[in-house]
């Protein structure tokens, strides 16, 4: 097992380099002069222009100038918003339990009613249900999300007034963040109706972002379910006479899971995606939100730290899947 | 001599004629995927005639009819089927020449990034060792970023735009083509044919390309079915948030976008392009799910 970490952990070092020479250059890349673009249209003077160069270290050869930055990613320096003058490590971590938050609690959604589905559908093959749960996860599949989003805000902020729109909490409660989950925070801050707020915010986009995860999920389900249900052992144990749901749930559950555990966890970047469109549509102040607004803000150092910060995210998550796989699985470890 | 090429020449049209048959005979069961190759089909003519379609042109602004509902409902105007827009430009105008750049991103996403997909997996998987770790690694690169985000960085550097769009979607499509690809050709490398194929002297050209291409394309096919279906949803939306097909165009990602503002006041100018964009990818998805049941014996019937 440990030769299989260190193999996978291995495997990510040239990958960890290549996402950082990408972040790297898409800053030079762009075109036009950064420092000019911070200028904007009032100009600078030539001074000033010399003194930013040095200071944002433009003036050095590239290669110093890749080393300079990779250092400074491993003593957590990320660059700086060219808007708000502040890290964008601090901004990362200011923002980030919105997202946490919000994908969690659509993950927990598509998974809770992902796997049933799934399970029974595949049970009841042919059976009406299992024709409605594959066409609904079809459609889900298919949905463009921010349509989707723009939908349940006309049905359920507008006609039934059951949500509001946007947001994560009503303007009238304020409270110091301890844990940064909104749901805790507000049950910890002992005001009355702070928590029913923080949840009639997030019930709206978890849902949209909980949709395409569910249906891939309920997918995915369906199809490793038949596959092992038709195996030897899961008719031995029909044979020896136990009972239905217990074969369906100690043995093949336990078995057709292994695939659906590695979905669960590439839907990681599904909803690093979803978030982006989600978080735009409802204002919640998540990362996704964040970078959509510094690129048209072109606030390119948050882009760049930002895209750098997600991608290692995104990449420690597969690891972690990757490593989890293993473990329940160990045919994988010793290829 | 002749007679001989052409009996050849006889035997594999006959083939391909019973292949193609076996194919519809599988894809035909699955009723799903007929409607979704119905409705495709309906679709591409729509985009094809879409300007002897149109009741209206598509940019024309009628000043006199801003936010008309729909014709069924209250105060809706025959002359405007599915109403009009802010700006009193005819919705069902817009959607019918909206088909055409979704499904012409579409299908230049797609061959875009099959064809690099192809020629790179190929490489890869043929040659292996150094050539392959370079580009396996370069996809990981891909890989490690959200695609929409990278997306969404691309056309921020390029510059926003329907082009650069499609090229950055394309770009971050191309990893799963490539994985495809190389794996397809790894497993068909060491066979007898190809061996056989490489005594008889054929060049590594003809080997990737004429030997061992024709032995992968199943899943390449499927893939190819389900990137378009995820190009036509990634443009609309960048174009919803900007960075796509810019305004007055009317692609249907960007109508969403113009239509944000009012979507409490007039639910019809959000409803009908969302409407279209879920038709078209659950079409597509359909047909995907029928060719990966017709052409894949593994998952067949499961």
């Amino acid at each position: 097992m440990f030769g299989f970490i260190l193999r996978r952990v291995g495997m990510l070092i040239p990958t960890f380099i290549g996402v950082t020479l990408v972040a790297f250059f898409f800053i030079r890349l762009l075109p036009g002069d950064p420092i000019l673009l911070l200028a904007g249209e009032r100009g600078i003077s030539a001074e000033r222009y010399a003194e930013l160069q040095h200071a944002f270290g433009f003036d050095q050869p590239v290669l110093i100038q890749y080393f300079h930055y990779l250092t400074g990613l491993f003593h957590g320096d990320f660059g700086m918003s060219m808007v708000t003058r502040r890290p964008v490590w601090d901004e990362f971590f200011a923002l980030f339990p919105a997202t946490l938050e919000l994908s969690f609690v659509a993950i927990v959604i598509a998974v809770v009613i992902g796997i049933p589905a799934g399970v029974i559908a595949a049970v009841k093959r042919g059976s009406i249900f299992d024709y409605s749960v594959m066409t609904s996860a079809l459609v889900g599949y298919s949905m463009p999300i921010f349509w989707w989003a723009l939908l349940a805000i006309i049905v359920f902020s507008g006609w039934l007034e059951w949500t509001p729109v946007s947001g994560r909490i009503s303007v009238m409660y304020f409270f110091e963040p301890v844990t940064g989950f909104m749901l805790i925070d507000s049950l910890l801050s002992d005001q009355a109706g702070a928590f029913e707020s923080a949840f009639s915010h997030l019930v709206l986009p978890s849902i949209v972002l909980a949709t395409i995860p569910m249906a891939v999920i309920a997918r995915q389900t369906r199809s490793a379910m038949l596959e092992v249900l038709g195996e030897d052992y899961v008719r031995t144990a029909r044979a020896k006479g136990l009972r239905r749901v217990r074969v369906v749930g100690m043995h093949a559950l336990r078995n057709a899971l292994i695939p659906v555990v590695t979905t669960i966890g590439l839907q990681v970047g599904v909803l690093m995606a979803g978030a982006i469109l989600t978080e735009t549509i409802f204002s919640w102040p998540g990362i996704g939100k964040w970078m959509v607004d510094s690129i048209s803000r072109r606030d390119y150092q948050v882009v760049q730290g930002g895209l750098l910060m997600i991608a290692m995210m995104v990449m420690l998550v597969n690891l972690v899947v990757d490593l989890l796989y293993g473990l329940i699985n160990p045919r994988i470890r010793h290829r | 001599m002749s007679d001989t090429t052409q009996l050849i020449e006889n035997v594999s049209r006959q083939s391909t004629k019973a292949v193609l048959k076996e194919f519809w005979f599988y894809f035909s069961e699955n009723r799903g995927a007929v409607l979704g190759l119905f409705v495709f089909l309906t679709l591409v003519l729509l985009a094809l005639f879409a300007p002897y379609i149109t009741p209206h042109d598509a940019t024309m602004q009628y000043r006199d009819a801003l936010l008309v509902p729909p014709a069924w409902a209250e105060g809706g105007n025959s002359s405007y089927l599915l109403g009009t827009d802010a700006v009193g430009r005819d919705i069902l105008s817009r959607l019918v020449i909206g088909s055409r750049f979704s499904l012409f991103v579409g299908i230049v996403v797609v061959v875009i990034a099959l064809v690099g997909g192809i020629i790179l997996g190929l490489v890869a998987g043929y040659y292996g060792g150094t050539v392959d770790t370079i580009v396996m690694r370069i996809m990981d690169i891909i890989l490690a970023f959200p695609s929409l985000l990278l997306a969404l960085v691309m056309v921020a550097l390029l510059g926003p735009g329907l082009l650069n769009a499609m090229i950055a979607i394309a770009i971050v499509y191309q990893p799963h083509f490539v994985r495809l690809t190389r794996a397809a050709v790894m497993a068909e490398r060491d066979r007898e044919y190809v061996v056989a194929a490489r005594v008889s002297g054929a060049s590594s050209l003809r080997l990737m390309f004429l030997t061992i291409l024709p032995n992968c394309t199943a899943p390449l096919i499927v893939q190819a079915t389900l990137s378009f279906s995820s190009a036509i949803l990634d443009i609309a939306a960048l174009g919803f948030l900007g960075m796509g097909a810019q305004p007055p165009t009317p692609e249907w990602g960007t109508m969403l976008a113009e239509a944000r503002e009012f979507i409490l006041r007039a639910w019809w100018v959000v409803t009908f392009p969302g409407v279209s964009i879920l038709v078209t990818v659950l079409a597509i998805n359909l047909i995907g799910d029928g060719l990966r049941d017709a052409l894949d014996p593994k998952l067949k019937r499961s």
